[in-house]
């Protein structure tokens, strides 16, 4: 094989294996969408799931599944952005910095089934949270915590220097200098990657499994009192999220009709992510614009 | 020293290094109140980081070490125990490319001086128009005070970069090549600009333009290869230079 | 002097501030995970201090009965599952990322960005229950129709898996090759090489080291992948002698029996020696990482 005929077979390959990846894209998608959507609607999203007969919704899971996500964003943001200060402005060269390093890498390289354990173990046990959404948040905090360092150190560094500089030369402080210079600046990068992280934790399921709990009390959406066991709100409660209820529903799902409820709760998590993906993309180009226009 | 000129600035012995590799070498230079220094020397000669070392910039450069004494009235700037963030204060200083806050102009100004305790409105009001108006950028700008300063031409954001440095009144105004990234009729206004505020203030700017130089400063000092060659009134050193490399380089025989 | 001494207060009680912060932050991660790795370890460790227990029957031994007596506790099968489905995944993902990253910055770098790239950003924000749930339902049955056996098992866990991975590997093969300086590309083209004799002689030799970066982090996320596996393994503990017969990782046995034992009894301890397994590989994984890493920027 000439060397010509050896690089068009060659392009020919790549071509195809890019278009091959588009079209599963499509495909997964599009099974997903054709599959589920049938079955949405707006009793499907507000009510309760059944356990033997068919017509359960996945309102409360859906709601927990929310829920978990602002309490995590919560607990996850102010832990995640100082620490990712600390690691683009405080952290010096050394064996320490090296070290904290390595635990963000590591951190990140956990198994979310093995978070999930260390949650039950510690969270829900020890502490005696029970199968909880706060148990559940605490879990996903530390699931997505380095993401979050990460997201924030590169959004940090990627602030100009000239920036820095002139607020220092100010005689600033340097922390009034992150604050009120630096922080302003790297917002939107940080904003555009916890809404993609959102996504992720938004679909989590194994690190829930043993944390949130699988089963979802009876609850009453006229009941906001916090400290009932049976109001929506009240963030000591077992929790089953939509993940997990996909999951659960396709390994033991009694009810006659599991299989499209598997779809149909398939479709609106997928639906959801890729909210959470468009909006991170918009938000993006829109503050790129909205900061390169007025220059 | 003249006894007749007060001293602003005065370095001693001053070295730099970065890592092993010495950018500026025992440099020693007083700086007068009311008069314009102007730095020159071919790039890399230790100018500019000569000139960040004056307000501890070099600080934020990892790898960056400073030693000798830096004298601003009573204190040793390079001293470990000496405030930074006070320090700081009394000096000001201007980039070489126009670097505003992304906030608006009024903002920009106002933002040191809140800072440091002045949080009465009215006052405040003063201070951005007294800083604009030094810094001849007021009739430009008054009707659009709470517009983005990044909306400004380059010309008008390095004369707002050079307000704010004004605002939180130092006494010494360090510039780093302000005019480079500017347009020839923005580089005159700077050029007026220096040549103004040199009643208040101790410039020291760092230039590569030797005509720049000889039309704004009082005195020039000659930099090349880490070492101070020449500092001089800058009549003197332009037109009779002592040093035979000096007169190379303002001949353009090198750099 | 004195006037001095009383501005210098705020300043720096708010640089204070900044740093404990910060600081604190930093703090929890370090807690975080030393309890992590603590909790897990004494947990899984203490399963060896049973009788009839050993490490070595436990990592080599084949029968998996933890409530038979007498219990048996061979995990041979499970690390077997986890290693065969996970590598297996790697090797069917590697070929479709490291094309996708060429394609991307060698043959149609415009193309690639508007398109391909958001596609493989959106492959990776598909939950994994949803790539277990379309195993389940499209590849499983698809494996029955056309091989012997229920169509369960490694083949259908890597071929999800693969999927799943395909990002990691393809945005660290592009960033690698992206990286690459042009002169040496150049070069090549210069001395009258083809675009492919220039990617598979100058650009993969070069890039090898990051592009196996990202193999391995495709194969540690495959490794501890859980949901997506279990649910289109089968869940049978043993060794299977087809790659479309049932079987398990140590992931899908967590996953089914955790819920089901309770806290100290033997079988559950035995369950944190699983956990224990998938911890200590992290580690191995992160440190062929930064080896790895080393190498590629040499």
């Amino acid at each position: 094989m000439s060397a010509k005929t050896a690089n068009r077979v060659a392009t020919i390959v790549i071509i195809s294996v890019a278009v091959f990846i588009v079209a599963l894209l499509a495909g997964l998608l599009g099974f997903i969408l054709v599959r589920g959507i049938g079955h949405i609607s707006f009793d499907f999203l507000t009510s309760a799931p059944q356990t033997i007969k068919a017509g359960g919704g996945i309102g409360p899971q859906l709601f927990n599944s929310l829920f978990l996500l602002v309490l995590t964003l919560i607990i996850t943001v102010p832990l995640g952005v100082g620490a990712g200060i600390y690691m683009s402005e405080y952290a010096k060269p050394g064996r320490f910095t090296d070290f904290i390093r390595l635990i963000v890498e590591v951190l990140s390289s956990f198994p979310s089934i093995v978070v999930g354990l260390f949650g039950l173990l510690v969270i829900v046990n020890l502490f005696g949270l029970g199968f909880s959404l706060f148990s559940g948040a605490l879990a996903l905090t530390v699931f997505n915590l380095p993401l979050m360092v990460r997201i924030t150190e590169q959004a940090i560094r990627g602030v100009p220097r000239e920036q820095k500089e002139a607020s220092l030369a100010l005689g600033l402080s340097r922390w009034k200098t992150i604050t009120s210079v630096m922080m302003p600046i790297a917002l939107p990068t940080i904003i555009t990657g916890t809404i993609l992280a959102s996504g992720r934790v938004f679909g989590e399921a194994a690190a829930l499994l043993f944390t949130a709990g699988m089963t979802s009390p009876r609850l009453d959406f006229s009941n906001w009192n916090p400290l009932s066991p049976t109001s929506p709100l009240n963030p000591f409660r077992p929790a089953e999220t939509l993940a997990v209820h996909i999951w659960k529903i396709n390994s033991e799902g009694l009810a006659p009709d599991a299989a499209q409820i598997a779809a149909g709760a398939s479709a609106v998590l997928v639906i959801v992510v890729l909210l959470f993906n468009f909006t991170a993309r918009w938000f993006g180009r829109y503050m790129y614009k909205k900061l390169t226009a007025s220059k | 020293m003249q006894a007749t000129q007060e001293l602003g600035l005065s370095a001693k012995d001053l070295s730099v290094y970065y890592g092993s590799k010495q950018a500026v070498r025992d440099i020693s230079l007083d700086f007068e109140k009311k008069q314009v220094t102007a730095l020159i020397g071919p790039s890399g000669c230790g100018k500019s980081t000569f000139l960040r070392s004056l307000n501890r910039m070099n600080d934020l450069i990892s790898g960056a070490r400073v030693t000798g004494e830096i004298w601003i009235e009573e204190d040793n700037i390079l001293d470990p125990k000496v405030d930074v963030v006070l320090l700081r204060q009394k000096i000001g200083m201007v980039w070489q490319r126009p670097n505003p806050f992304h906030k608006s102009i009024y903002e920009n100004i106002a933002f040191g001086p809140r800072y440091h305790g002045i949080k009465n409105k009215k006052q405040l009001d003063e201070i951005v128009e007294s800083s604009l108006r030094k810094a001849a950028l007021w009739e430009e700008t008054k009707d659009r005070l709470h517009q983005s300063a990044l909306a400004l031409s380059g010309g008008q954001q390095q004369r707002l970069c050079i307000a704010r440095s004004i605002a939180v009144k130092p006494q010494i105004i360090l510039m780093d090549e302000p005019a480079s990234a500017l347009d020839p009729v923005s580089t005159a206004k700077i050029e007026e600009l220096i040549t103004e505020l040199k009643q208040d203030y101790c410039i020291i700017i760092v230039t590569h333009n030797m005509q720049q130089a000889a039309r704004v400063s009082d005195k020039t000092a000659f930099f090349y290869m880490g070492d101070l060659i020449e500092h001089d009134h800058t009549q003197k050193l332009f037109t009779n230079p002592s040093q035979q490399q000096t007169d190379d380089y303002i001949s353009g025989r090198f750099g | 002097m004195q006037d001095k001494q009383r501005v210098v207060k705020p300043h720096i009680a708010e640089e204070w501030v900044g740093k404990i912060y910060t600081l604190l932050c930093i703090f929890f991660l370090i807690v975080t995970i030393f309890s992590m790795v603590y909790f897990v370890a004494s947990k899984g460790i203490s399963t060896f201090f049973l009788p009839n227990v050993n490490l070595l029957d436990f990592l080599t031994g084949l029968k998996w009965a933890p409530e038979g007596s007498p219990p048996a506790f061979g995990a041979l099968p499970f690390i077997v599952g986890s290693f065969t489905t996970s590598i297996l995944a790697a090797l069917i993902a590697a070929p479709l990322g490291i094309c996708a990253a060429i394609f991307m910055t060698e043959i149609m770098p415009g193309v690639g960005r508007r398109y391909l790239q958001p596609v493989i950003e959106l492959l990776a924000g598909i939950p994994s229950v949803v790539y277990g749930f379309i195993g389940l339902s499209v590849l499983v049955p698809f494996l029955r129709d056309v091989f012997p056996g229920q169509g369960i098992g490694i083949a259908a866990g890597a071929m999800v898996l693969s999927i799943m991975i395909l990002p990691t590997i393809t945005t660290i093969a592009a960033d690698a090759l992206a990286g690459l300086s042009h002169s040496l590309k150049e070069g090549s083209y210069a001395l009258g090489a083809t675009r492919w004799q220039t990617i598979y002689r100058i650009i993969l030799p070069t890039t090898l080291p990051a592009l196996l970066t990202g193999v391995v982090l495709g194969i540690s996320r495959a490794f501890g992948e859980a949901l997506a596996v279990q649910m289109v393994i089968g869940n049978a503990p043993h060794i299977p002698k087809s790659l479309f017969e049932s079987t398990s990782t140590l992931t899908s046995v967590i996953t089914l029996s955790m819920g089901n034992t309770v806290s100290g009894s033997p079988h559950n301890s035995a369950l944190w020696s699983l956990a224990l397994i998938l911890m200590s590989m992290t580690f191995v994984f992160v440190f062929i990482v930064r080896w790895l890493e080393r190498r590629s920027k040499v």
